[in-house]
């Protein structure tokens, strides 16, 4: 256990002291800030006027709690992951630095080392996500709140389970990592790549119908829409109690990415917790699985 | 004395190229090993299988009485590695470094501080243990090193080429602390190094070449079998060493006779005493007797 809590604690200290790292994990957050800021924040604005009924009277605060959650709802569905993958390049790092043959010089398990390294990219990450959170709630306040409480724990527990799926991912992808090239290639992948596939930058139900069905496959898009719904819900409830028709209330849901649909079938929030938490339990069972059947070096 | 390191007929292939062939030898408990060869000869390979970090193919490694096949952490226990280059955190201080390694093998706490204390007294690098590792000049990274190897007072310590890069003042040190490691604590020095004047002090040396062990023993029994004496005359015509039939080199103020051994060159001696009334007779040097077995410059490891 003393051996355990030494390397997460040397991992964490890592991360953090590491400016590269830690700031490579900040980039795609820092980008969608700069795009919402410039531009993106206007489009949206735009967009959810036209789509009211002519005339509509809309509070401008309310319209500001709409943007102000597609903001942090992007950024956090991009940052929970993005940032574990950045944490986690640790253990490719000491691959391709050499200290994890440092490491191995003492009676050290490599079950320990690798559950070391999982728990210090969540811990990092968490630090990281939560702060963030705390961030974009303090700024929806500044716009327009009207998150419940509910909503805002859901919005944390959201947080938790998209890091636990970021760091089990990147833990089984960068299991088979070993240079400092393949960092750069897999992060830059998963820093540009992500914020497209998970909606960040225009919304999934923007896209193809071809390109929707494939992200609707992908775990994480589930991660995203449970963070759109309760970052929105309250925006969206207010537009009700101004008078707008439930179905379009629906409507703006599914084009916000707040529901998804499975091939023709809206996916309940209950069913995205359900594949979120199975889909964070086989990935850990693959991470220890790819530790259990890994040969010694020859 | 009791052999804290065998080695017996242990092999090692990378495809269809030997780095280890059929290698056996034995260290004795206390003993100053050189461990010679260029690179590629088979040196770090060796040093892998016997740390653990890299699987044997065939042969039987024997670390403190531990078969390493049995117990791989006992023998981890027994070990202290010096890396050629450092594997220390760079991005973290010096007394994170050695807490993070030294709870790898169960030190936390006042038992750390301690030996922490104890280490950074020994090394003198009780000012550098906020500085983060990456700032470190090469002299100090290296205490650093050998401070990270000895946290669990490892019976071994191997040193990959500890002192390559360094400056004399630091090369010093740290062959002081090893020599009193040596004497205090009956460590066992297991060296490989590009330095031939750090062999020569060495209880025992073995030269490796592709693999295989080419020539072992004393420095002395080397020296003795694979180069011979050497006599430097001073304030002789070069006509007159001529005519000794011996073949010879000229130094700046000097003629340098090369005899097959001490019997040799007394005999040149008791023969031609006119000649020698200012002289000084001296044994061929490491390099000479690597030089002689591998055809090879150890320094520079190519063909000579």
């Amino acid at each position: 256990m003393k051996i355990l809590l030494a390397l997460v604690k040397r991992n964490i200290k890592l991360f953090f002291r590491d400016k590269g790292m830690f700031f490579t994990s900040l980039i795609t957050p820092v980008i969608l800030l700069v795009l919402y800021a410039s531009f993106l924040g206007n489009v949206f604005r735009d967009s959810f006027v036209q789509n009211l009924p002519q005339g509509f009277p809309l509070e401008e605060a309310i319209l500001d709690g709409l943007v102000g959650g597609q903001l942090i709802s992007s950024i956090l569905a991009v940052s929970c992951v993005t940032v574990s993958f950045c944490a986690n390049f640790l253990m490719v790092q000491d691959k391709a630095n050499g200290s994890l043959q440092d490491l191995l010089m003492a009676p050290v398990k490599p079950a320990t080392l690798a559950l070391a390294y999982y728990l210090a990219t969540l811990c990092s990450s968490l630090l990281i996500c939560l702060a963030a959170t705390g961030l974009c709630l303090a700024y929806v306040a500044t716009m327009g709140f009207y998150m419940t409480l509910m909503d805002v724990l859901l919005l944390l527990l959201d947080v938790l389970l998209l890091v636990l799926f970021g760091t089990a991912l990147s833990s089984v992808i960068n299991f088979f990592l070993s240079t400092q090239g393949q960092i750069s290639a897999v992060g830059t992948i998963i820093s540009s790549g992500y914020g497209f596939i998970c909606g960040a930058y225009m919304p999934i139900a923007s896209f193809g119908e071809g390109l929707q069905k494939v992200i609707s496959l992908l775990p994480g898009t589930y991660g995203t829409a449970l963070v759109r719904t309760h970052s929105l819900r309250g925006a969206i409830g207010e537009l009700g109690k101004a008078g707008i028709p439930e179905s379009t209330l629906d409507e703006m849901r599914s084009a916000l990415d707040c529901n998804i649909d499975f091939f023709g079938t809206t996916v309940p929030d209950g069913v995205m917790y359900l594949i979120l938490v199975g889909t964070i339990l086989l990935l850990v069972g693959v991470y220890v699985l790819l530790h259990i059947l890994r040969k010694p070096q020859k | 004395m009791n052999n804290i390191i065998e080695i017996e007929h242990l092999q090692k292939a990378f495809g269809n190229v030997r780095a280890v062939d059929d290698l056996s030898f034995k260290v004795a408990q206390g003993e100053l090993f050189a461990f010679l060869g260029v690179n590629g000869a088979g040196k770090s390979t060796t040093i892998n299988i016997i740390c653990g970090s890299l699987r044997k193919d065939g042969g039987q490694v024997i670390i403190d009485g531990t078969d390493l096949d049995h117990n791989t952490d006992a023998v981890k226990r027994e070990l202290g590695v010096v890396f050629q280059n450092s594997l220390l955190d760079k991005a973290l201080s010096v007394r994170d470094n050695l807490e993070s390694r030294a709870a790898l093998y169960g030190i936390t706490g006042a038992a750390f501080k301690a030996k922490l204390l104890e280490l950074a007294k020994l090394l003198d690098f009780e000012e550098l243990l906020a500085r983060p590792v990456g700032k470190l000049s090469g002299g100090q990274h290296r205490r650093i090193d050998i401070a990270r190897a000895l946290l669990h007072d490892p019976k071994i310590l191997i040193l990959d080429e500890p002192t390559t890069g360094l400056d004399p003042q630091t090369r010093k040190l740290l062959w002081n602390v090893i020599a009193m490691l040596r004497r205090q604590r009956g460590m066992t020095v297991f060296l490989t190094t590009h330095y031939m004047e750090e062999a020569a002090d060495a209880d025992q040396v073995v030269i490796l070449e592709r693999g295989r062990i080419v020539a072992e023993g004393t420095p002395l029994e080397l020296k003795n079998r694979y180069t011979g004496d050497f006599v430097t005359l001073y304030g002789v015509e070069e006509s007159a060493v001529k005519s000794l039939g011996v073949s010879y080199e000229k130094l700046p103020e000097a003629i340098r006779l090369a005899l097959p051994n001490t019997a040799a060159a007394t005999g040149l001696i008791l023969e031609h005493p006119e000649l020698f009334s200012d002289y000084e007779i001296t044994k061929g040097k490491m390099d000479d007797v690597f030089l002689a077995v591998t055809g090879r410059s150890l320094r520079e490891g190519e063909d000579v």
